[in-house]
C-alpha cells in the first residue's frame, strides 16, 4: 500500500493510501469533534461537524474530514477561523433540538456556542445515525431506519425487524449521544414487544 | 416495423418515408405537451379524427399529435400544412370550422389567428413575436415530430448523427466534438459535458453507465419535460452517441413519475428503437451493444442531485452521499458514470451533426450554444423559449415575454429555481449565460424564469423558496436540515411582523455556514433565494422589521385595507362581495371595514371602481379611526353613483 504525506495544523504526518482525513488526524494526535464517526462503520458525514479547512494548490475550501481522503502535501486546518465558526453555528442549531446532549453541552463551551441562541425546539434527537447505521452495517439486522425528509426526518423503529432483534442486542443503545433513542425504546417496548 | 441492420438501411428507409410523403397532402399538427393536454387537446384531436371521418377525409388528411410547441398561454395549438396558418387557443368547437375553411378551402379564420399589438392577425407560427427572437434548434423540433411514431423523427435527419458518430468518428472522435463544442452541462451547473465524458471514459473499469436526469422539479420549470414528451428519440439519440463516445454498454433514464406523459412517450420511444435495431447487441449493426432502462423516480426533489440520484437507481434511499470522488470516476454500484441532464443530451446530436465550429459560432464566450428557458410567473406570454446563449434578460422578458400584465412594473426575474437568485431590474440588461448569472449572484440553474412584479414582496419570496427546500432537503447534514429550519423561523417571523434587529446580520450568519457546510449542492445553494433578496432589496427586509410594514403590500399580516370615507360612493360592491361579512355600511352610507373580521383577501380592493378608488391597501401605519356608523357619503361632484 503507498503513503501519502501530508499536514495537519503544522504537523507532518504519513498514512496509508486510502486513510480519512480525521483518521490521519487523529493517528497524529489532533482531536477533531464528530457526533456520527464510529469505527467501523462507513463514513455518513451528516454532522458536519468534523469540517476542516484544506489547502492545495493554493486554494483553500471546506471539507468533511470524515470523509475526505488523505491526499499528498494537502494542508489541513483543524482550526481555522472559519472552521471554529461554522463548528459553533452547528453547535448552536443542534442545542436548540437537543439541548440535554452532553457532548454538545461540552463542545459547545469548547467553541463558545451561546446556548440559547435559536428558540428550543427539542426533538432530542439530532439524527447522527450512529444507531441506524450501526444496526445494519455491523449487526446487519437493519431493525432501525429512518423515516420522512427534512425538517420531519426521525429515527424510527422498522416494526418486524425490531420486535425481533432489539430485545437481545440493544447494542445501539450506548451509541447514542443523547440518550434519547435508548428512553424510546423503552417507550416503544411497553405497548409493542412485551 | 423495418430492421435497420446497417447505416444503408437507415438512409434507405428515411428515403422511402421522404418519397411517401406528398407536400400538398393537408396536415393537421395539434399540440398535446402537458400545458395543452390540460387545455383539452385530446378533445381537439378527437374532434378532428370525427370531423375528417364523416367528412371522408381520413386517410386524405394527415393529422399529427406533437409535443409542446411552448407558447403554453395559448394552448390548443394546431397548424395546417401547406398553408402553415397557426391557430390559437383552440376549442373542440372550432374543428368543423377550420376543416371546412381551412384545410378544404384553404381560407383563413381570422378570429383564431395571433394577433399583434395593432390587432392584425399574424398567419405563421414563426411570425408570432413571442417565436420570431427565439433559435429552436434543440427545441423546434417537436412541431413536426409524433414522439409516438419514431419515422416522424427519422423523416426529419433523426438518428444521421448518430449513423455520422458511427461511421466516420472514432469513439474519442466524437468525445473530442463535444468537448470543442464546449458544451456545458445545462441542468444546474454548467460543468463541461466533455471533460465529464473524458473523466468517464478514462476511468479504468470494464462497466460504465450513462444516465440521463430527467428529474426537474423546481417550481415553474418545465423545459426538460416538454424535450423528452415531445422528442424523446432525440434525447435517446444524443445518449447512444455518449455511450459510444465513453464506451458504455447500459443507459439509465431517471424520470419523475409525476410526468406521465413523458414516461409513456419515452416508454414507446425505447420499444421502437429497439425493433428498429438502434438499441440492442448491435446498434445499427455496428457491433456497439447499448440498452437503456427507464428509473421511474418517486417523487424527491434532492433526487435529481446526481448522487441521490444513484443511489436510488441502486434501489436505495435517494440521498446524496459525499462526492470526494467524483460520480464519473465512481457512481452507481462503483462504476464510472457520466450523468446529464435531458437537454444536455438533445444537444449532442446537434454538435455531432453540425460540427462543433457550428455550435462554437452561437452564444458568448464561455457559454456556447442554446438554452431553453421556462418562462413563467407576471408576465403576459408564458411558455418555453430557447435563445442563444448571451440574450439579454430585458428581451426574453419584454420581446419574448410581452412584458407584464395589467401595466404593473417589472421588479425582478428570480432565475435558476428555488436554488437560484432574484435578478433586480438594474441588471436587465445583463446578457444570459452561465457566468454572468453566477456574477449576479443568481445561476442558470435548469433554466427557470420567473418574473415577479411590484405587487411580489421579495421577503415572501425567499420564504416562498425557503419553505420548498425545507420540505425538500433529504434531513441528512445539519446544516442544511437545522439551517433551512432557523432559516424558514425568521423569515416567517419578519413576514408577520415578528422581525428583530439583527434577524438581517443572523440569516446572513446562517446563510454562510450552509452554503460553505452541507453535504451536497441542494444545500449549498439553498440559502441562495434569501442572501440574493438581502443583497437586492435589503430595504425591504428592514421595512419589514423596523416599521411592520410590507411596501409591495403581499405580506397578510402587515397590510389592512381601509375605505376612505372622502372616497367612498356607497357603491355597496365590496359590501356584497366581502366572503366574510367584514363591510358595513348601506345606500347612501360611508361602508367601513371591520379590522377584525377582515381577511385580508383583497377583494374589496379589486372591486372598488377604479374612478372611485376609495378602498386602499395600507401598510406600517395604523388604520384610521373609522367613522361612525350611519356616515353619509361625500358624494363627489357629479353624482357619478347614480
Amino acid at each position: 500500500m503507498s503513503e501519502v504525506a501530508l499536514i495537519i495544523d503544522g504537523r507532518s504526518v504519513t498514512v496509508e493510501h486510502g486513510t480519512t482525513v480525521l483518521e490521519a488526524a487523529r493517528r497524529a494526535g489532533v482531536d477533531i469533534p464528530t457526533l456520527c464517526h464510529v469505527e467501523g462503520v462507513a463514513p455518513f458525514g451528516a454532522c458536519r461537524l468534523c469540517t476542516v479547512e484544506i489547502t492545495r494548490g493554493g486554494r483553500s475550501r471546506l471539507v468533511a474530514s470524515c470523509c475526505y481522503p488523505a491526499e499528498e502535501g494537502l494542508d489541513v486546518q483543524t482550526e481555522s477561523e472559519k472552521v471554529v465558526k461554522g463548528r459553533k453555528l452547528v453547535l448552536e442549531m443542534l442545542l436548540a433540538r437537543a439541548p440535554g446532549t452532553q457532548a454538545l453541552q461540552e463542545y459547545g463551551k469548547r467553541y463558545g456556542a451561546q446556548v440559547d441562541k435559536f428558540r428550543p425546539d427539542p426533538s432530542h434527537c439530532i439524527l447522527c445515525g450512529l444507531c441506524v447505521n450501526y444496526c445494519a452495517e455491523v449487526k446487519g439486522k437493519h431493525a432501525i431506519g429512518f423515516i420522512g425528509r427534512g425538517v420531519e426526518r426521525q429515527v424510527m423503529f422498522v416494526p418486524g425487524a425490531a420486535a425481533e432483534e432489539c430485545f437481545e442486542c440493544g447494542a445501539c443503545f450506548t451509541l447514542c449521544p443523547t440518550g434519547v433513542w435508548p428512553s424510546n425504546y423503552g417507550l416503544a417496548r411497553v405497548p409493542h414487544f412485551s | 416495423m423495418p430492421r435497420l441492420n446497417s447505416i444503408a438501411d437507415l438512409e434507405r428507409h428515411r428515403s422511402e418515408l421522404l418519397a411517401a410523403h406528398d407536400a400538398d397532402t393537408p396536415r393537421v399538427t395539434i399540440c398535446s405537451g402537458t400545458g395543452c393536454h390540460a387545455l383539452r387537446s385530446d378533445k381537439v384531436h378527437e374532434a378532428f379524427v370525427d370531423e375528417l371521418t364523416l367528412g371522408g377525409l381520413d386517410g386524405r388528411v394527415d393529422l399529427l399529435r406533437t409535443g409542446c410547441h411552448g407558447f403554453c398561454e395559448r394552448g390548443t395549438i394546431v397548424t395546417i400544412l401547406p398553408q402553415e396558418v397557426t391557430y390559437l387557443q383552440v376549442k373542440p368547437e372550432d374543428v368543423a370550422e377550420i376543416v371546412a375553411r381551412t384545410v378544404l378551402q384553404g381560407e383563413v379564420i381570422d378570429r383564431l389567428l395571433y394577433r399583434d399589438g395593432d390587432g392584425v392577425g399574424i398567419l405563421r407560427e414563426d411570425d408570432i413575436p413571442f417565436y420570431r427572437h427565439q433559435t429552436p434548434f434543440v427545441f423546434g423540433l417537436n412541431r413536426f415530430i409524433d414522439p409516438k411514431d419514431i419515422d416522424t423523427y427519422i423523416v426529419q435527419g433523426g438518428y444521421a448523427a448518430l449513423a455520422k458518430a458511427l461511421d466516420q468518428m472514432s469513439p474519442q472522435q466524437a468525445l473530442d466534438e463535444v468537448k470543442a463544442a464546449n458544451l456545458r452541462g445545462r441542468g444546474g451547473g454548467g460543468f463541461p459535458a466533455g471533460a465529464k465524458w473524458q473523466t468517464t471514459r478514462d476511468a479504468p473499469s470494464d462497466v460504465r453507465y450513462v444516465v440521463v436526469n430527467a428529474d426537474e422539479g423546481d417550481p415553474g420549470a418545465y423545459m426538460d419535460r416538454s424535450l423528452l414528451e415531445g422528442n424523446p428519440h432525440r434525447v435517446l439519440e444524443g445518449l447512444i452517441i455518449g455511450a459510444y463516445a465513453i464506451g458504455a454498454r447500459h443507459g439509465f433514464i431517471y424520470v419523475r413519475q409525476e410526468y406521465p406523459i413523458a414516461v409513456e412517450n419515452l416508454s414507446f420511444a425505447l420499444d421502437q428503437a429497439h425493433e428498429y435495431g438502434l438499441l440492442g447487441p448491435s446498434v445499427l449493426g455496428s457491433g456497439m451493444a447499448f440498452d437503456v432502462r427507464v428509473h421511474r423516480g418517486a417523487g424527491a426533489f434532492v433526487s435529481g442531485e446526481s448522487s441521490a440520484l444513484m443511489c436510488a437507481i441502486e434501489g436505495r434511499v435517494g440521498e446524496p452521499r459525499p462526492k470526494y470522488v467524483r460520480t464519473s470516476v465512481s457512481g452507481i454500484w462503483g462504476k464510472p458514470t457520466n450523468l446529464n441532464n435531458v437537454e444536455t443530451w438533445a444537444t449532442v446530436p446537434l454538435i455531432i451533426d453540425k460540427g462543433a465550429e457550428w455550435f462554437t459560432g452561437i452564444g458568448t464566450k464561455t457559454s456556447k450554444g442554446t438554452k431553453i428557458f421556462s418562462l413563467v410567473g407576471k408576465v403576459n406570454n408564458t411558455g418555453l423559449v430557447e435563445v442563444p446563449m448571451g440574450m439579454p434578460l430585458r428581451q426574453v422578458v419584454y420581446d419574448m415575454g410581452g412584458g407584464i400584465p395589467k401595466g404593473r412594473a417589472f421588479k425582478a426575474v428570480q432565475t435558476g429555481g428555488p436554488s437560484g437568485g432574484v435578478i433586480p431590474e438594474r441588471l436587465l440588461d445583463l446578457p444570459v449565460d452561465f457566468d454572468e448569472l453566477d456574477k449576479a449572484g443568481s445561476m442558470m440553474g435548469s433554466g427557470g424564469m420567473i418574473v415577479l412584479d411590484e405587487d411580489t414582496c421579495m421577503v415572501d419570496t425567499a420564504r416562498y423558496f425557503l419553505n420548498f427546500l425545507a420540505e425538500e432537503s433529504c434531513g441528512k447534514c445539519v446544516p442544511c436540515r437545522e439551517g433551512l429550519y432557523q432559516m424558514l423561523e425568521i423569515l416567517n417571523r419578519i413576514c408577520t411582523g415578528d422581525g428583530r434587529e439583527g434577524d438581517i446580520e443572523l440569516l446572513e450568519e446562517i446563510v454562510e455556514t450552509v452554503q460553505g457546510w452541507s453535504l451536497c449542492a441542494l444545500g449549498g445553494s439553498a440559502p441562495n433565494p434569501v442572501i440574493s433578496t438581502i443583497v437586492n432589496f435589503r430595504a425591504e427586509y428592514e421595512a419589514h422589521i423596523r416599521e411592520k410594514a410590507c411596501p409591495a403590500g403581499a405580506c397578510k399580516a402587515l397590510i389592512s385595507y381601509y375605505i376612505d370615507p372622502q372616497k367612498c360612493q356607497a357603491c355597496m360592491l365590496c359590501l356584497k362581495n366581502c366572503a366574510v361579512g367584514a363591510i358595513s355600511g348601506g345606500k347612501k352610507l360611508v361602508h367601513v371595514v371591520d379590522q377584525d373580521t377582515c381577511t385580508k383577501c383583497g377583494t374589496c380592493f379589486d372591486v372598488c371602481p377604479s374612478r372611485f378608488d376609495a378602498v386602499v391597501k395600507i401598510s406600517g401605519v395604523p388604520v384610521p379611526e373609522a367613522v361612525p356608523e350611519g356616515t353619509q357619503v361625500t358624494r363627489k361632484r357629479g353624482g357619478a353613483n347614480e
